[in-house]
C-alpha cells in the first residue's frame, strides 16, 4: 500500500501549552483514519498543521510526496480540507462559492461546470445552489463544505468533525460518501462519536493531551474493552440464580447484573477475554433456562476510550 | 500568484455588492464629498471653475469612510473561519492578501469614479484644467490606496471589525496630519531635527496637496505607493504569524 499521508514527529505549542507532543502517524490509499480524543486533545491541531493552515513547531508532513512545510502550493493541492465548523462564506450561495473554489484550483469551463456538478450531486446540494448559504440549515451549511473539499477529487481527504450537526439520514449519506470515495483515497476524519469510527474507520488513533495513545483497527481497540467477549444474557424468570452457576464455569471472571436498554440480565465477563460463548450456552441448554435473548458482545469503544483517556488525565 | 490573485479578486469585489454595504458606502461617501465641497468649500461662490474645494476634503473623507471598507477584509475571515479554507488553498498568502486590497482599492475607485458629476458641473459652468483635475484624481486614488493597505494590515489583527475600524481611522489621522503643527510642535525642541523632517515628510495632508495643486510629483506618487507597499507586506506577515490565534 502507498503511503499517502506521513505525518512526522510534529510538535505545535502555543505559547506555554503543548497542544500537539510528537504525533507520528502514515495513512496509506484506502485506509480511513478516525482521530479520537476527548475536545482540546490536539485532534484540530494536528489536522491545522497537515493542512498547512498552522506551521508545526517542530516536524512535518509528507503529503504524496510533497513537504507541507517546505513545499505547501504543492501539498495543498492534493488535499480536500472541511476545516472544523465548516466554515463558509455567508452571502455567497452554493453555486457561486464552489465556483470561487473551482476557478482557484485552477479549473475553468467545461472542466469547472463538471466538477462543480460532480461534487454537487456527491452532497446532495441540488435544490440549494442559489440560496445564500447563511439562509441554509446546518446539516446543509456542511455539506457545502464538504462538496467544497471533493471538489477537485483530492487524493487526501481531511475532515474534521464531518458529520457534527447532522441528522441520524444524513449522518448515514455522509458515511455512506466516505465509504464509497474511500478505496481511492487516503482520508482522516476527526471524532467523538465512536460509532462512527465503527461505521467508516479501518483504523482509529486515540489522542489525548496532544499524545497519541493508541492506534490500531476498531476490532483491536475493541478487543482491549473488558467487554470483549463478554456474554450478555437476559433470562425471563428473575427466581434463578443464574450469577451462581455462571460463576463456577472456569472460563467465568466475573458476572454483573446490568440494567440497560434492553431491560435487566446478566453481563458475563471471560478470563483473560476468551470466547466464553460455547460454555454459557452448554450451560443455559443443561439447566434449560428461559432464554430471552444472549449475545456476544465485541467490546466496546467506549469502555477503551475512557480507560485510556482518563488515564492520561490523571 | 496572478490567477489566484485575480480569483480572490473577483470573489472579494462581488462580495461587496452582495450586501447593501456597497450602496451605503457609495450614497454616503457621494453625498458627503458634495456636502464638503458646497458647504465648507463654497463650490460655486469662489467663481472658479476648478474641483480644488472637492478635493481639498477627501483627506478627512477617507479617515471616516476608508476604515469602513477596509475593517473587515480580515476580520471577517477570522470571525467565521473562512479564513481557515482561504489559508489551505493552493495560492501563496501573498496572493492572497494582493487580491484582497486591491478588491478594495477597485471598490473605492468606483466611488471616485462615480464623482464624475462634479467634473461635468466645472465644465459647463467654465473651462477647467482638465489635467489639475486628473492629477487631483490619480493622487486621491492612491492616497485611497494608502488607507486601504493600512487597515488592511489592521484589519488582519483582530477578529472584531469594529476594533480594526478604530485602530484603521486612529492611524491614518496619525499619518494625515503627521506634517500639522500640533504634531510638529510636540516634537519640537526635544526631538532631532531629522526626526521632525522625517515625521512631516510621512504627512498624507502635504503629499497630497501638491498632487491636487496639479503637480505629480513621482515622489509623492512613490511615497503612497511605498505606504502600501509596506504595509501589505506587513499585512502577509501578521496573517502568517498570527493566522490561528
Amino acid at each position: 500500500m502507498d503511503v499517502m499521508i506521513d505525518a512526522r514527529h510534529l510538535h505545535r505549542r502555543f505559547g506555554p501549552i503543548l497542544a500537539v507532543d510528537d504525533v507520528t502517524f502514515t495513512v496509506a490509499q484506502g485506509e480511513v483514519l478516525g482521530f479520537l480524543g476527548p475536545n482540546g486533545a490536539g485532534k484540530s491541531t494536528t489536522m491545522k498543521m497537515i493542512t498547512g493552515f498552522l506551521a508545526p513547531t517542530s516536524g512535518t508532513a509528507v503529503i504524496c510526496g510533497a513537504d507541507i512545510v517546505l513545499d505547501p502550493i504543492a501539498a495543498k493541492r492534493r488535499i480536500g480540507y472541511l476545516p472544523e465548523g465548516a466554515p463558509c462564506y455567508p452571502d455567497m450561495t452554493p453555486a457561486s462559492f464552489l465556483g470561487f473554489i473551482a476557478r482557484i484550483r485552477g479549473f475553468g469551463g467545461d472542466e469547472a461546470r463538471r466538477r462543480i456538478a460532480l461534487a454537487v450531486e456527491h452532497t446532495a446540494l441540488q435544490t440549494v445552489l442559489a440560496q445564500p448559504i447563511e439562509t441554509l440549515s446546518k446539516g446543509y451549511k456542511r455539506r457545502v463544505g464538504l462538496a467544497q473539499a471533493l471538489l477537485h477529487d483530492p487524493e487526501i481527504l481531511i475532515l474534521d468533525e464531518p458529520t457534527d450537526g447532522l441528522d441520524p439520514n444524513q449522518k448515514h449519506e455522509v458515511r455512506a460518501l466516505i465509504n464509497a470515495l474511500a478505496p481511492q483515497k487516503a482520508i482522516i476524519i476527526s471524532t467523538h462519536l465512536l460509532d462512527e469510527v465503527d461505521a467508516v474507520c479501518t483504523r482509529a488513533i486515540i489522542i489525548a493531551e496532544g499524545r497519541i495513545l493508541a492506534d490500531g483497527t476498531p476490532a483491536e481497540l475493541e478487543a482491549r474493552s473488558r467487554h470483549h467477549n463478554a456474554v450478555r444474557l437476559s433470562l425471563a424468570r428473575d427466581d434463578i440464580d443464574a450469577a451462581g452457576a455462571l460463576m463456577r464455569l472456569p472460563g467465568v471472571a466475573l458476572v454483573e447484573e446490568v440494567e440497560d436498554g434492553e431491560g435487566r440480565g446478566l453481563m458475563i465477563f471471560p478470563r483473560d477475554g476468551r470466547s466464553i460463548v460455547a460454555e454459557v450456552s452448554d450451560l443455559v441448554g443443561t439447566a434449560q433456562w428461559p432464554v430471552t435473548a444472549l449475545r456476544v458482545e465485541r467490546g466496546r469503544l467506549e469502555d477503551v476510550f475512557r480507560a485510556i483517556t482518563t488515564r492520561a488525565a490523571a | 500568484m496572478m490567477h489566484g490573485t485575480w480569483t480572490i479578486f473577483r470573489r472579494e469585489l462581488a462580495s461587496y455588492f452582495a450586501t447593501p454595504l456597497a450602496y451605503v458606502f457609495i450614497v454616503i461617501f457621494l453625498a458627503a464629498a458634495g456636502a464638503f465641497a458646497y458647504f465648507l468649500g463654497n463650490f460655486f461662490d469662489r467663481g472658479q471653475a476648478d474641483l480644488q474645494p472637492f478635493f481639498t476634503f477627501h483627506p478627512w473623507l477617507y479617515l471616516v469612510l476608508i476604515p469602513a471598507l477596509s475593517m473587515r477584509l480580515w476580520a471577517e475571515e477570522r470571525k467565521s473561519g473562512t479564513i481557515e479554507l482561504l489559508l489551505t488553498l493552493p495560492i501563496p498568502v501573498g496572493a492572497t492578501v494582493l487580491g484582497k486590497f486591491l478588491a478594495s482599492w477597485a471598490f473605492a475607485g468606483i466611488a471616485l469614479a462615480l464623482t464624475f458629476p462634479f467634473w461635468i458641473t466645472v465644465r459647463i459652468l467654465g473651462s477647467p484644467d482638465n489635467g489639475v483635475i486628473l492629477a487631483s484624481y490619480i493622487g486621491s486614488f492612491l492616497m485611497a490606496g494608502a488607507f486601504l493597505a493600512i487597515g488592511a494590515a489592521l484589519s488582519a489583527l483582530t477578529k472584531n471589525q469594529v476594533i480594526a475600524f478604530v485602530l484603521t481611522a486612529a492611524l491614518c489621522f496619525i499619518f494625515t496630519v503627521s506634517g500639522s503643527s500640533v504634531v510638529l510642535g510636540f516634537l519640537t525642541g526635544w526631538a532631532p531635527e531629522s526626526v521632525l523632517t522625517a515625521v512631516a515628510s510621512f504627512s498624507f495632508l502635504a503629499h497630497f496637496s501638491t498632487i491636487v495643486r496639479g503637480v505629480i510629483d513621482l515622489r509623492d506618487a512613490v511615497f503612497f505607493v511605498s505606504v502600501m507597499a509596506l504595509f501589505l507586506f506587513a499585512n502577509a506577515v501578521i496573517i502568517d504569524l498570527t493566522k490561528a490565534d
